[in-house]
């Protein structure tokens, strides 16, 4: 905290995006700190995942058998969901940071407020606290892709892209999240975004089976959702059946995650200066 | 309050405990008037949603011979039931976690209601009839789903009401006693993420438990939802397998054993 105090004068020029990036990773710094002593809740969060893929891939895949791929290929039923079930991850992760932990530093303990006090401002922290849940975020892509591959589910050469991949969903994600949380003024608020997006996102993602068995109008609505984007890139990405449709999910999720965090600034700068 | 001071005796009796539970339940259903429909209607949406989604495609995926794995009914029949108990847990689960832990140390409400002649037992027993107060209004909502769906076979689909609550509890009482002996949150996350989501997933929701390795289905055999997705999955498609008491005694033994503890635990962590 004392080289805080040194190292920047006073009134803080806000002097460019590289300065501001850099204050933003004081915060990471902070978040660190405090999880040196929460590293209980960091560590579970590698299970959630290998839990699912145990679950949904193998035991629900024995019913379910084989998959049929766009290319006539088939994969097993863990293969075809293990890379949905990442997505999932990186959103899940996106929620737990930048929903709850955000809000609960912005209403009840007042982080934020004290934060404000220094020379950091309302684009550092939000920035700081997206880098901080991507860390987070980061760990776990890395350990379920390695998960992936120690199990055999990989079945394409771009494999590793998906780790990139995973960082930008938890990014897009996590500057909804934040956007979100800026809006929440109670915690039976949470009842609304998780109840009416959250769950049905989870579950009409095309997470579980191919999208053409849903009826037409449901597969209006779903490709909508960022969620089913993020499903689209990575299994793509994971299988190696890339095309026009992936670049789409890109475009979009790059897109939703630029507009949520434009919001997100916006909303907290209300929020936190009086 | 003072009304009961002036008249319950000191000397503990049921009728005594039954009404100081009922002042408990009572607080809570005050609380609870600000917030149900949002509950409510969470109750609604949960099936729903999990039916449309995954029962209805994973049905057509399974169309080719899925079934016989699953003694010979729909999955959407299949999943219906399992959701059904395992959504009780999820829900006693978290009513007996953070809420508990926010009046034990957070608001101290328990230090306030300790304060009346209101006792540790009766804290205890108020709470789990809430939370069974809270699965009974949730079964019932997620039964009449399920008939939207049309899974019931027969009017015994009600017995999936008690047998679902009785699931609920089961993992409430346990969990208030982990709650009492907790100082911060941290280990909430950890109860979740290690038992309640592997049961979630791995205790017969999903697919059947006989398809998992052998010890993995003696433990899964062992936990209380296990018991509690039999007699829901019984009840609902008028299959109540014939090992049905035992599933029963099981859980009203887990609730008492567990329920004993608990008071324990609640007593030492509220009165010095």
């Amino acid at each position: 905290m004392t080289a805080i105090a040194r190292r920047a004068p006073a009134p803080a020029p806000v002097s460019g995006l590289v300065a501001s990036l850099l204050r933003s990773r004081r915060l990471v710094q902070r978040n660190l700190l405090v999880y040196k002593r929460g590293w209980m809740v960091i560590f579970s969060g590698f299970f959630e995942p290998l839990f699912y893929l145990l679950g949904i891939g193998y035991g629900l895949g024995t019913l379910v058998g084989d998959v049929a791929l766009g290319d006539g290929r088939s994969i097993s039923y863990a293969a075809f969901v293990a890379p949905a079930l990442l997505a999932q991850a990186s959103m899940n992760g996106a929620i737990a940071e930048s929903i709850f932990n955000v809000f609960f530093k912005l209403n009840f303990s007042k982080t934020y407020d004290a934060i404000l006090a220094t020379p950091l401002g309302i684009r550092e922290i939000a920035v700081g606290e997206m880098l901080w849940s991507l860390f987070r975020g980061t760990l776990y892509v890395i350990a379920f892709v390695l998960v992936m591959i120690g199990m055999g589910l990989v079945i394409s050469p771009y494999l590793f892209l998906v780790i990139p991949a995973s960082i930008l969903i938890g990014a897009a994600f996590s500057a909804a999240c934040l956007a979100t949380t800026a809006y929440l003024r109670t915690v039976q608020d949470f009842d609304l975004p998780m109840g009416l997006v959250v769950m049905p996102m989870f579950l009409f993602s095309g997470t579980f089976f191919p999208i053409d068995l849903y009826p037409q109008p449901i597969q209006l609505a779903m490709e909508l959702t960022p969620l089913f984007h993020a499903v689209g890139l990575l299994r793509g990405l994971a299988t190696g059946l890339l095309g026009w449709h992936e670049l789409w999910d890109l475009g979009y999720i790059v897109a939703f995650g630029a507009i949520a965090m434009w919001i997100a600034l916006n909303r907290l700068e209300q929020r936190l200066i009086k | 309050m003072a009304v009961l001071a002036g008249s319950r005796p000191r000397t503990p009796t049921v009728t005594g405990a039954i009404a100081g539970a009922a002042r408990v339940l009572q607080r809570n259903l005050l609380v609870y008037r600000r917030t149900y429909r949002g509950s409510l209607f969470g109750s609604f949406l949960t099936p729903l949603l999990y039916l449309t989604a995954m029962g209805i495609g994973l049905s057509q995926l399974m169309a080719n011979g899925g079934s016989t794995m699953l003694g010979g009914v729909e999955y959407l029949d299949f999943l219906g039931p399992g959701i059904l108990a395992s959504s009780c847990m999820q829900t006693a689960s978290f009513e007996s976690t953070y809420p508990i832990m926010g009046k034990i140390s957070w608001r101290r409400n328990y230090e306030a209601i300790l304060a009346t002649p209101m006792e540790v037992h009766h804290l205890l027993i108020g709470e789990l009839s809430w939370i069974g107060f809270r699965l009974t209004t949730m079964a019932a909502v997620f039964l009449f789903v399920l008939t939207l769906f049309g899974i019931p076979r027969s009017p015994l689909a009600l017995l999936a009401i008690p047998a679902a609550v009785l699931t609920g509890v089961a993992f409430a009482a346990p969990i208030i006693a982990f709650a009492a002996t907790r100082h911060n949150d941290s280990g909430f996350a950890a109860l979740f993420r290690f038992v309640i989501n592997p049961l979630f997933l791995f205790s017969g929701t999903f697919f059947p438990v006989s398809q998992l390795p052998d010890p993995v289905e003696w433990v899964a055999a062992a936990t209380p939802l296990y018991h509690g997705v039999a007699l829901v999955r019984g009840a609902v498609l008028d299959a109540m397998p014939s090992s049905w008491p035992l599933h029963a005694l099981y859980l009203v033994v887990f609730v008492a054993v567990t329920g004993y503890i608990a008071h324990r635990l609640l007593r030492r962590r509220l009165v010095k």
